[in-house]
């Protein structure tokens, strides 16, 4: 399974290899030290999880999938990634090109703002909902007077997970439209475009590689966040329970098979994004070297 | 804040809030909810199987009830910051005593709404060791010893951890006849030889016994059992300390939760069913002290030896209302001695 992969590094290898002074011997050690840190620490996990997903064969790890609760764990994983990555991509655009294409009072508060949850720790991402919407909290007694259920259900899993996933998009396409400045656009509306026209023609091809790449890495975010999740949910089985989550009751009842069952399915997530992520990048790589040549 | 798109954002948000809000309840029937401390999984999963089919046999309705597991101080706090329960069927007096005073969600009454002092059945705590009891630990003097590690979790956040924590106590104060000041030395130093401080009681049980951390678990009376079910009898052996403490853990209706949602009768059904004949067996079977052992087949006591058990209600700790701000406030005794292990 790795040597395609390591196969398709080689040819960089080969263009590097010319600015590159250290001695084979040297090279050697560096790859070997790299890729026993990563087998060890990265992919010796991997395979045990599958592992222990499947060590009671493989009709335990159907049952442990199809069982009403992990069924829920699911769904609802799959409802919050469908709600909060559309979300995120209509504010990631929006963000990316406020401060991008021009210029305002505020922008830079506006850039460190989107930074915000890389910096703060997802509890406290999840504390903060707790805080606006929980019954004590500044909107309790307005939510629950207009009978609005926000916290321990969907609502306020789907805010939270905004939260910790806001920054992928917009910073994936801040650099980007920086970089490609307004020159198109402003080719576009002196040849009649109008504003959306010139969004949706010019704008959006222009960065959709660099989207698709933010929308992978929110979605995977998304799917496998715990710390905000776990402080909002209310841990109500079968209804406000993440597959994150559920790994961690399916383990604290003792039930590591069914556990690692669903964690190889995030597990599994995750091997995609990363296939998904790496063929991105060499079209995404050549879509930037191209912007360059202009 | 006056931008209006902000304001548009704001309005698109609490709209598809609603919209979710009432999605997850529009097709159930009479729902309950019974958020509970975290021991009890084994337990409920059984009694809310048995429970169900009763009110269908009883009334023709079927119903749902959901669970929620997790440190009995967390879940009172989730229960107060707006978790919609039916019922709460905690570790201890306090937490429920937390969510009277700090959300008025229930009753201050609650207490006399069941049979006694609404706690259904009770329970202790004892030692769970390696096989062999490889340290020799037979009473809560030997915890101290200079080569045991010990497992139990926070009091701040755990029901079992707070029972854990008196009964060492309670053992301290009668060996040194009262002296508050050595009672607090050798509590302190006890707590010395916790390496980690679990959330709550089923995390500390895996720390023990799936990670193999420390040498004695400080235990539920029913989690020591559960572990040698699930990790077998062959890995550890339960010990009984001559003292220990008598928990009463209590259950309550969130009488504002249910009368919103009109479900209070189906909620005070479901509490009650815990003293009939199948809920007092159910609790033994799972290792649990029946409140009315009478209605319990003998063959499912006899694993319950009988230790000398003191009350939270004893002179010594004065009730939990005492007992709480005093051990386990702010500043209060637990804050004193807890340093973090070296």
């Amino acid at each position: 399974m790795a040597d395609p992969e390591i196969k398709s590094y080689a040819p960089h290898h080969e263009s590097l290899s010319a600015a590159v002074t250290e001695s084979r011997p040297a090279k050697a050690v560096l790859m070997i030290v790299s890729f026993a840190f990563l087998g060890i620490f990265l992919l010796l996990p991997l395979i045990v999880v599958f592992n222990e997903a499947f060590a009671k064969g493989f009709s335990d790890y159907a049952d442990a999938l199809t069982s009403p609760d992990t069924r829920s764990a699911i769904y609802l994983t799959l409802l919050v990634a469908a709600i909060s990555v559309p979300l995120n991509i209509v504010f990631g655009v929006s963000a990316a090109w406020a401060i991008a294409k021009f210029e305002f009072k505020g922008k830079a508060f506006l850039t460190t703002l989107i930074d915000l949850p890389f910096s703060v720790s997802p509890v406290i991402s999840g504390l903060v909902y707790v805080l606006l919407f929980g019954a004590q909290g500044l909107l309790g007694a307005w939510l629950k007077a207009h009978g609005i259920v926000i916290l321990f259900a969907v609502p306020g899993i789907v805010l939270a997970t905004i939260f910790v996933t806001f920054p992928f998009v917009a910073r994936e396409l801040i650099p980007l439209m920086q970089e490609q400045g307004n020159g198109d656009e402003e080719a576009a509306l002196s040849l009649g475009a109008n504003g959306w026209q010139a969004f949706w023609y010019v704008t959006l091809p222009n960065v959709k590689w660099g989207l698709l790449y933010g929308v992978l890495l929110c979605n995977a975010r998304a799917m496998g966040e715990f710390g905000a999740v776990s402080v909002v949910s209310g841990h109500i089985r079968g209804l406000t329970n993440t597959m994150p989550l559920h790994v961690e009751i399916l383990y604290n009842e003792y039930n590591a098979a069914a556990a690692f069952a669903v964690a190889s399915l995030l597990a599994g997530l995750a091997l995609v994004t990363l296939v998904l992520k790496t063929l991105l990048e060499m079209r995404y790589g050549a879509e930037i070297a191209a912007t360059r040549g202009h | 804040m006056t931008n209006p798109h902000f304001r548009k954002l704001l309005g698109a948000l609490v709209a598809t809030s609603v919209q979710f809000g009432t999605l997850g309840f529009a097709f159930a029937d009479t729902t309950i909810l019974n958020v509970s401390y975290d021991p009890t999984r084994e337990l409920y999963k059984q009694f809310d199987e048995a429970f169900i089919a009763h009110w269908k046999a009883e009334t023709g309705e079927t119903i749902t009830v959901q669970q929620s597991h997790g440190g009995s101080g967390a879940q009172a706090r989730a229960v107060i910051d707006g978790l919609d329960a039916d019922v709460v069927t905690l570790a201890l007096e306090g937490d429920i005593n937390a969510i009277v005073e700090k959300s008025k969600k229930i009753n201050p009454d609650w207490r006399t709404k069941f049979e006694n002092n609404s706690a259904p059945y009770t329970s202790t705590i004892i030692f769970l060791v390696r096989k062999g009891n490889p340290k020799g630990i037979h009473d809560w003097g030997d915890l101290v010893k200079d080569d045991v590690q010990v497992i139990t979790p926070n009091p701040k956040t755990s029901g079992g951890a707070r029972w854990n924590y008196l009964a060492a106590w309670a053992y301290a104060n009668a060996k040194d006849g009262g002296d508050e000041a050595k009672t607090k030395e050798f509590v302190g130093n006890l707590y010395s030889h916790v390496p980690v401080l679990d959330t709550g009681a089923r995390g500390a049980t895996v720390t023990f016994a799936q990670k193999g951390l420390g040498d004695v678990l400080l235990a539920w009376e029913n989690e020591a059992y559960l572990a040698l079910d699930e990790f077998g009898a062959d890995n550890f052996d339960i010990v009984y300390p001559p003292t220990s403490i008598l928990a009463e853990p209590p259950v309550a209706v969130v009488d504002a939760n249910v009368d919103a949602k009109g479900t209070r009768k189906v909620a005070e059904a479901y509490l009650s069913y815990l003293y009939s004949k199948e809920g007092q067996t159910l609790i033994a079977k799972n290792h649990y002290r029946p409140s009315k052992p009478d209605l319990v087949p003998p063959e499912d006591l006899a694993k319950l030896p009988e230790i000398k058990l003191i009350t939270i209600d004893d002179p010594l700790f004065g009730g939990w209302k005492k007992a709480q701000p005093y051990h386990f406030g702010d500043g209060g005794i637990f804050d004193q001695i807890y340093k973090p292990a070296q």
